[in-house]
């Protein structure tokens, strides 16, 4: 095991370098700069204000100097938030995208998996419709009508709960709902479809044979299987959470990472781009990983193959 | 089942907390809507209106602005002296001036304050409003240090400042009003090695050292930036808000839906779509005031068929202004005759640009005839990713397929490959604003200029900039207005631009805000703005 983890973090590396070499070049080969405005700057201004920034030196230079400061963990100053360093607004956007992610699924879990559960126990009954039938609108209802639904309903008729922003506890609750009712309504029909296929297995039958009690055969021995497809999604759902969702900030007015993450590239703020993708890219890398320790926990044979 | 609902609606209303809007009405703060977080927050680097709306909270220039027609009343100066030939401006500062740590405001502060920002290391982008100075471009863009160039800025004593202009300048004192001419406090520049360095933390809050009416007391990006009353500010006695907090939101949607649910009390503008519904629902709530801007569209005269001006001339005239702004646009915009906005500092130029569609069809015909070509090849027409751009070209381009009958391919562009597209005179046809950064007319025809940075169209003509010249040395407001109203004729006359109409700026506005006035700069000097409720007189 402990080879395995050493392996996959040794593998992490090379992949990382890739993402920020592509991602250097990539956010370059835009036109237009980050000085760029409608109110254009003199040339000679342009030049000084840009040597400000290292951006008059050879590309490949830059590369190299920003390769360099990487490597000391140096993602240099925001060129759009002057002041800022990158990796100083990413500690203040983290906690507040890593917040509203971990609410967010665990109203997903709580909602999504007892649905799951019971509609795969209740096949082909109203059990089975009404959850799944939820579940389907949840899936097709976006964020962007949902957030604004949920506004009116408890902001603006009912007022109690505040419209947006993220100054207080409240302000936490319509935008995990938003975000995690979309979460529940996927993981629910994956339960579903996971608890299916574990139940139909002869491993089941040998359980109900020998006598198991119903809630042993499920806790015990089909939610393990079922509960695969589900382990397997939320590896990147939750890196998806936790690095923000831009619809989600834009519509609560969150200061999270996933509106950094964006803009940063309207505004071709180089070193956030480069900043933002990194931090996503050691997330995903990181929270996959996660994904297949659980797996091998969960599943024997995914452990006999790693 | 009904009384319980009810119930159970009487006890959520009871424990809900009261709004920010109607918490004001107690606390005195203004929840105010930024539409963009500021890049900078240092007034010599700043360069958009969000950074206004914080500067000037936050510092004061030696002038201040009356609230409601923004003239110039006094502010770090008590008085001033102009001389005789209008080039010679004596300030006389308060005693009671002071900055937010509790160290004088002198002449010295401002005499190094302007250095800085006209240090050509610091590369300031709007240094060249200080250009007006004696000497200052010399210093600025011609590499003469400052001891030589004798920049017309001097200290006389502690307490008195005196500015020598290259030309009389009749807008000057309101030029004061631009966060360009504010002053820093020179110990915190040092301190954080700000003097010719982007990206110091001066700017933040605790470093930031002011004289305005608030300080900076919070600054969370993408979240809130908040000021507080100064009680070491001169006039503090007259500041009746406690504070603001202005929000960076910048999805118009949301902001709307901020403003319903009384979390602002001002918002930054309104989607286009909602203006017809709230006019009608809420006519309290929206504001339609005058904005120093205008809309046009730019040709590029190196680029055929915009080499002939029969063809720019084409465009100009088949383009019904009215009917784009009334049926199109119905944001209560003015359509635009001239280039510059009327009554800008008193000028208002004569009518030019006209609707004739019939003169423009024979233009074309006459032109097509000279090239011996059926119909005109089809134009591409580029305009910024925006709803309300692409509202309007779409409507240029059915009226020009009516009347003139070219086809017009609209190229839509992510913003910055659209700047680079237009500085790079990569283009045919495209969109463009200008917004005024004073209110003369000086500010609308200078970018005409050869060569100007912000020209991009390839046009140049000797008269025009020998009047612009002649404008800007002229004592008398009536040669001034001759000199501009030139400009304006040869732009008509040569049509390297097409302009469509002045802006307005559009806003909610809850009731209970009072002492705040439409202005053409949209500037609302905070010192004088108080929150109280609605029915009251």
């Amino acid at each position: 095991m402990k080879k395995f983890i050493f392996s996959r973090i040794l593998q992490a590396i090379p992949t990382l370098l890739v993402i920020a070499t592509l991602t250097f070049f990539m956010t370059r080969f835009a036109p237009g700069g980050p000085f760029d405005s409608e109110k254009a700057i003199p040339e000679e201004i342009k030049v000084k204000l840009e040597s400000h920034f290292g951006l008059n030196l050879p590309l490949f230079e830059q590369y190299l100097l920003y390769m360099k400061n990487l490597l000391k963990g140096d993602l240099g100053p925001s060129f759009k938030y002057v002041g800022w360093n990158v990796s100083e607004i990413i500690a203040l956007a983290f906690p507040v995208s890593l917040t509203l992610g971990v609410c967010s699924l665990i109203i997903a879990l709580v909602i999504g998996l007892p649905a799951g559960i019971i509609a795969a126990l209740h096949k082909n009954t109203i059990w089975d419709y009404l959850p799944m039938s939820l579940a389907m609108i949840g899936l097709c209802l976006p964020t962007f009508v949902l957030g604004p639904i949920l506004i009116l309903v408890f902001s603006s008729y009912l007022k109690i709960l505040p419209p947006l922003g993220w100054y207080s506890w409240p302000d936490l609750i319509l935008p995990s709902l938003t975000l995690g009712l979309f979460y529940a309504a996927y993981i629910a029909r994956l339960t579903r479809a996971g608890m299916l296929e574990t139940l139909k297995q002869d491993y089941i039958k040998t359980a109900r044979a020998k006598g198991a009690s119903p809630s042993r055969v499920i806790f015990k021995h089909a939610l393990r299987g079922g509960l695969l497809p589900v382990v397997t999604f939320l590896g990147p759902a939750f890196a998806g959470l936790v690095s923000g969702s831009f619809i989600i900030e834009s519509i609560f007015f969150i200061p999270g990472l996933g509106k950094f993450f964006i803009t940063a590239a309207f505004n071709r703020d180089y070193t956030m781009v480069l900043g933002t993708v990194l931090f996503y890219a050691t997330l995903i890398i990181f929270l996959n990983l996660l994904v297949d320790l659980l797996q091998a926990i969960l599943d024997p044979k995914a452990r006999q193959e790693s | 089942m009904a009384s319980l609902i009810g119930l159970l609606g009487c006890c959520l209303t009871s424990c809900t907390p009261p709004s920010n809007v109607e918490n004001a009405l107690d606390d005195q703060i203004l929840h105010f809507g930024l539409g963009a977080e500021p890049q900078y927050l240092d007034p010599h680097l700043a360069s958009s209106v969000s950074a206004h709306n914080i500067l000037s909270a936050l510092l004061e220039g030696l002038v201040s602005e009356e609230p409601k027609t923004l003239k110039p009343i006094p502010g770090v100066a008590e008085s001033w002296k102009i001389s005789e030939d209008k080039l010679t401006y004596t300030f006389y500062l308060r005693d009671s001036a002071k900055w937010s740590n509790g160290d004088a405001v002198t002449a010295n502060d401002f005499v190094y304050s302007y250095r800085r920002i006209l240090n050509p290391n610091l590369a300031a982008q709007y240094a060249s409003m200080l250009h007006v100075l004696k000497n200052a471009k010399d210093y600025h863009e011609g590499g003469i240090p400052w001891d030589q160039a004798k920049v017309g800025v001097k200290a006389i004593n502690e307490r008195t400042l005196e500015l020598v202009l290259e030309n009389p300048t009749p807008y000057f004192l309101e030029l004061l009003n631009h966060y360009t001419w504010f002053p820093v406090h020179p110990p915190t520049i040092i301190k954080f090695r700000a003097f010719e360095r982007i990206g110091s933390a001066w700017t933040k809050p605790g470093n930031f050292v002011g004289n305005g009416p608030f300080i900076l007391s919070d600054h969370r990006i993408n979240s809130v930036i908040e000021v507080k009353a100064n009680s070491l500010y001169w006039d503090s006695d007259s500041v009746k808000l406690s504070g603001i907090r202005f929000y960076p939101i910048e999805a118009v949607d949301t902001e709307e839906r901020a403003f319903r649910t009384g979390f602002l009390h001002v918002t930054q503008t309104v989607s286009s779509d909602r203006i017809d519904y709230l006019k009608k629902q809420h006519p309290e709530w929206i504001h339609f005031e005058p904005y120093l801007g205008t809309y046009f569209y730019r040709f590029n005269l190196n680029s055929p068929p915009f080499d002939d001006l029969r063809i720019r001339k084409a465009l100009n005239l088949s383009i019904d202004r009215k009917l784009l702004v009334e049926k199109g646009l119905k944001g209560g915009q003015l359509p635009a005759s001239t280039f510059t906005p009327p009554e800008t500092g008193g000028f208002t130029g004569k009518p030019a640009f006209r609707f004739d569609p019939k003169e423009a069809k024979e233009l074309v015909a006459d032109y097509l005839n000279d090239k011996g070509i059926a119909k005109l090849p089809p134009i591409e027409l580029a305009y910024n990713t925006s709803e309300g751009h692409k509202k309007v070209a779409e409507a240029l381009q059915a009226m020009w397929k009516k009347t003139l009958g070219v086809e017009i391919q609209l190229l839509n562009m992510e913003w910055k490959v659209f700047l680079s597209t237009i500085s790079n005179r990569d283009f045919t046809l495209a969109r463009a604003g200008w917004i005024g950064d004073y209110v003369d007319a000086n500010t609308f025809l200078h970018m005409w200029r050869t060569n100007d940075g912000h020209n991009n169209t390839g046009w140049s003509n000797k008269e025009y900039d020998q009047a612009l010249k002649l404008a800007e040395q002229a004592t008398d407001k009536k040669e001034r207005f001759r000199h501009f109203q030139k400009c304006e004729d040869l732009l008509a006359k040569e049509m390297p631009i097409l302009p469509l109409y002045f802006y307005v700026h559009v806003c909610l506005r809850h009731p209970s805000v009072k002492g705040w006035y439409p202005t053409l700069l949209d500037h609302h000097p905070y010192k004088y703005v108080y929150l109280e409720k609605e029915d009251a007189p």
